[in-house]
């Protein structure tokens, strides 16, 4: 009659326990293979900043998120795999050019960013506010009020701020140059800190 | 919010190593590097489907075994082989590359014997699930993983360096 092992200690000379080597190079060329095969609908990365570390998630229209660590990373693409798709994977190659500029950016070298960028994840209003941001110059500040004219609603005030706070690529898209109408600077996705590190940052360069 | 899908990057880094644990329970390290990289695309492309309530890591287990099948078929259906076998049988502790006579054996083992094996003892899997997996009771799927340990053992005993 044969034994029946109950136990997993009697199979270990036979199954040496897993190991995860060279995981890191065979998980980049899992996230080439997807790309190549059009699976991978949305690609991350995190850089590190002056503000902290921040994620960068693209999509195949463009960069659709930037997140500070206080959002919580882990949270911000368990967001992502719900709104855009569950198919993310970190990659470096398709995030490459955003983490570029914005190494430059944060080294004062670069005044604009050239990206293409992906507003899926607002609507209405708040995305008309959001893509006025860019009309507001580097080194510059606007108040909310001249936010809602620029966005063609000049009473909206607050709903133009709500929408700074619920923009989903700052940084890139400059949210941090809207501040109050009595010049304190407001609240900030990043924290109030980061909001003025970075007016600092581009009042310097 | 609705509580939606786990991101498949934490998907990997669950089950990445299990994965790999089972592909080269089958293959040498080039080609189960490559039965991984199936595995995960095939998930991947299937997983936007998956049920909410399904068992990640069985589904995985299938996938993997399957795909490692896959690849030592075609290596032996092929003259030369994809990836000559090493001269030199690569030692456990240099990181879970099984033995290549222990990887002869387990191909050798009936279907319902190896499968049990794979799922119980390299992906780690309960017996309920296991049994789920090869749709036969627990008390079977106990039994084909102890007959194909036993098989294992006893195939092994000729060329073993050393009593088990």
């Amino acid at each position: 009659m044969m034994s029946h092992p109950t136990d997993d200690g009697l199979v270990a000379d036979l199954f040496p326990p897993a190991s995860n080597d060279d995981a890191t190079d065979r998980r980049v060329r899992l996230a080439e293979r997807a790309a190549a095969e059009g699976l991978l609908d949305v690609a991350y990365r995190t850089i590190d900043s002056p503000v902290g570390p921040l994620l960068l998630a693209v999509t195949d229209a463009g960069l659709v998120r930037v997140a500070f660590e206080r959002e919580g990373h882990d949270t911000v693409l368990g967001e992502l795999a719900d709104a855009v798709s569950p198919r993310v994977l970190q990659s470096g190659r398709r995030t490459d050019d955003v983490a570029r500029q914005l190494h430059e950016y944060f080294d004062g070298r670069r005044r604009m960013f050239d990206v293409a960028v992906d507003l899926r994840l607002i609507s209405g209003f708040r995305r008309t506010v959001v893509s006025h941001l860019a009309d507001i110059a580097y080194g510059t500040t606007a108040s909310y009020a001249m936010l809602a004219t620029l966005a063609g609603n000049p009473a909206a005030v607050r709903a133009a701020a709500s929408a700074c706070s619920h923009n989903p690529i700052p940084v890139v898209i400059p949210c941090h140059r809207v501040i109050r109408s009595d010049g304190s600077v407001g609240q900030y996705l990043g924290g109030t800190d980061a909001k003025v590190a970075l007016l600092a940052l581009e009042s310097a360069a | 919010m609705l509580m939606g899908m786990q991101p498949f990057d934490e998907v990997v880094t669950e089950h990445g190593p299990m994965v790999l644990r089972v592909c080269r329970a089958l293959l040498g390290p080039t080609d189960a590097d490559d039965a991984w990289s199936d595995t995960f695309i095939a998930a991947l492309r299937a997983y936007p489907e998956l049920r909410p309530d399904s068992n990640v890591r069985g589904w995985l287990a299938t996938i993997a075994h399957r795909k490692a099948i896959d690849i030592l078929r075609r290596a032996q259906r092929s003259p030369t082989p994809l990836h000559p076998l090493p001269e030199v049988a690569a030692q456990p502790s240099a990181g879970a590359v099984l033995d290549d006579g222990l990887r002869v054996a387990l191909d050798r083992l009936p279907a319902k014997q190896q499968r049990a094996v794979t799922y119980r003892y390299l992906a780690d899997l309960a017996y309920a699930d296991v049994a789920e997996l090869l749709e036969c009771s627990e008390a079977a799927a106990r039994r084909s993983a102890s007959d194909g340990i036993a098989n294992l053992r006893s195939q092994m005993k000729p060329t073993s360096r050393e009593e088990f």
